[in-house]
């Protein structure tokens, strides 16, 4: 009851945080907490697979890149009024490009999974790292998209009745849809189907023994997990107005794991914690020092010691359940 | 209903199995038996496909299941209470019991939750605590109930009352004899002769890798002596 009454404090806190900033006098700060919730959404997804599935998928930034292209590409193409491979018309409609994005990220987790998930272990983390870095260089060399210089886009995403280009009705449209993601993510890890999901984590042969074939259990939760993290890509396309190789960069598969772990493995909450607290100390740490990494480093390496289960378990330290 | 032939298996240069043989019809209750180290559970995983047999034959209800993978002979109709109980340990009670169940075998009247906590009253009581937090023995129902939501044809349990309490013992044993009234067929590895005895339809004696007697209760009566010998009881 207490958990539910501040978690709804905490949603209005941040439904009514444009005018808090604005009192404040900070507008950057609405800029700030719109990157949150994008890698809220999409460290989320990752947690879906690392975190109940125990699989730890090391090309997570692949999924972001792609969903940041497909708007990014859309654009262009709406832009020069070619169409797509001589087929589909460019666009800058908000459902279309996001659609697009979770489509192609979907299709694509589902390729890469089915090969990646015939692997266990160490090679499991080494192959999703070794596509990721494949679709890195394949943009990388792209140059009708920008290749290394990436590519900008000039127009946010539009939908009747919303005007992107006010920074507080994007942050509202990123925190809607993380609000509506992570309602679905705590559908499907209650479900049976997260059920087996977290029984293969625990133990695949045990499973096996009881008639369940956990592979496809784990693909299903790869592609649903691609498609979140595409479309925070697509988000952080529409936020950025710029997309380009580096948010496919191994670094960034990183990037997503840390706030995952620091927030709390396989907790619903965990990933928004761990992405709200990574990109607030990014922010902090650089407007005080150059050398805020020296800094940051200390620090995750103290919640992940000595704060088992991350923030989370933190938080639950201070408010016991 | 599954007859084995034999059946050779072993772990990577050692030879566990070397002829095995022992069978189990509709509705029976057959025990394995035998010294630790001769082979038991070494048969229950060959027979469930997660130790793949190098010999012999594995038939059931009229099928080969060596070379099959486990899920797929657990998906004709085995259902495995392994040894050590193995429950999911993060997941409750109730989610332990329905996150597998199936009724792949198409059973007029199939197990469902509240028939398994008429089974063992004690896992209704704690359906929503997290399978790490119940006793040894509530995670041996456990993993009896979530054996038997999968419908199977036949239960295996390996070792089952291994290191429990002679009341919760008691307990297992009389519901093994009410699912045996049922008409389910159970194969059973363990030491207790005394009880086994009056449950089981007959007895396979396993001594280093071979099937060295079988018989019905009468027999083992007979033979107590050397049986004892060799289960070591």
């Amino acid at each position: 009851m207490r958990d539910r009454l501040l978690l709804g404090l905490a949603l209005l806190l941040a439904i009514a945080l444009p005018w808090l900033a604005e009192a404040a006098g900070s507008p950057a700060t609405v800029s700030l907490a719109t990157r949150m919730a994008i890698y809220a959404i999409a460290a989320a997804s990752l947690n879906l697979v690392l975190g109940y599935g125990g699989l730890v998928s090391f090309g997570h930034a692949a999924y972001f890149g792609l969903g940041g292209y497909a708007v990014g590409i859309l654009y262009a193409h709406w832009r020069s009024e070619e169409l797509l491979l001589g087929l589909i018309p460019g666009s800058i409609g908000l459902l279309p490009t996001l659609g697009a994005a979770m489509l192609l990220g979907g299709a694509s987790a589902a390729v890469l999974g089915a090969l990646s998930l015939r692997t266990r272990g160490v090679q499991f983390i080494m192959i999703t790292l070794a596509f990721a870095q494949m679709l890195f260089f394949l943009f990388v060399s792209l140059k009708a998209y920008g290749g290394d210089d990436g590519l900008s886009i000039r127009r946010r995403g539009e939908f009747p009745g919303l005007d992107l280009r006010a920074p507080a009705q994007l942050y509202w449209l990123c925190l809607g849809l993380l609000v509506g993601w992570l309602l679905l993510l705590w559908r499907v890890t209650r479900s049976r189907f997260g059920q087996v999901l977290a029984g293969a984590r625990q133990s695949e042969r045990r499973m096996a023994a009881l008639g369940v074939s956990v592979y496809p259990y784990r693909l299903v939760a790869f592609v649903i997990s691609g498609m979140g993290t595409a479309l925070a890509g697509g988000l952080m396309a529409n936020a950025l107005r710029f997309v380009s190789p580096d948010m496919m960069h191994w670094a960034k598969s990183g990037e997503l794991m840390i706030m995952v772990i620091l927030g709390g493995l396989g907790t619903l909450l965990g990933p928004v914690l761990g992405a709200i607290a990574l990109v607030g100390l990014e922010n902090w740490l650089s407007a005080w020092t150059e050398h805020w990494q020296f800094i940051l480093g200390p620090i995750l390496l103290a919640v992940v010691l000595f704060g088992r289960g991350g923030l989370m378990a933190l938080l639950r330290r201070v408010l016991p359940a | 209903m599954l007859e084995v032939r034999g059946l050779q298996a072993g772990y990577g240069h050692s030879q566990v199995l070397f002829d095995v043989a022992l069978e189990v019809r509709a509705g029976e209750v057959v025990t394995l038996l035998g010294r630790n180290g001769m082979g038991k559970t070494t048969t229950v995983r060959a027979i469930m496909g997660l130790n793949p047999p190098r010999g012999g034959a594995i038939g059931f209800r009229g099928a080969a299941l060596a070379g099959l993978p486990p899920e797929a002979i657990a998906r004709r109709g085995i259902g495995l209470v392994p040894e050590g109980r193995q429950v999911f340990p993060t997941l409750s009670v109730r989610e332990n019991l329905v996150a597998t169940a199936a009724n792949r075998t198409g059973q007029a009247e199939p197990w469902t939750l509240e028939r398994i906590y008429a089974l063992f009253p004690r896992l209704r009581e704690r359906a929503g605590q997290s399978a790490r937090t119940l006793s040894g023995g509530e995670q041996q129902m456990l993993a009896i109930g979530r054996a038997l939501m999968t419908n199977p044809h036949l239960l295996i349990l390996d070792e089952a009352t291994e290191g429990l309490a002679p009341v919760i013992r008691a307990e297992i044993w009389a519901t093994l004899a009410s699912l045996k009234q049922r008409g389910q067929a159970i194969l059973v590895i363990d030491k207790n002769l005394t009880a086994l005895g009056r449950l089981a339809d007959r007895h396979y004696v396993l001594e280093k890798g071979r099937t060295v007697w079988s018989g019905d209760g009468v027999a083992l009566a007979r033979d107590a002596e050397r049986v004892r010998n060799w289960i070591g009881v």
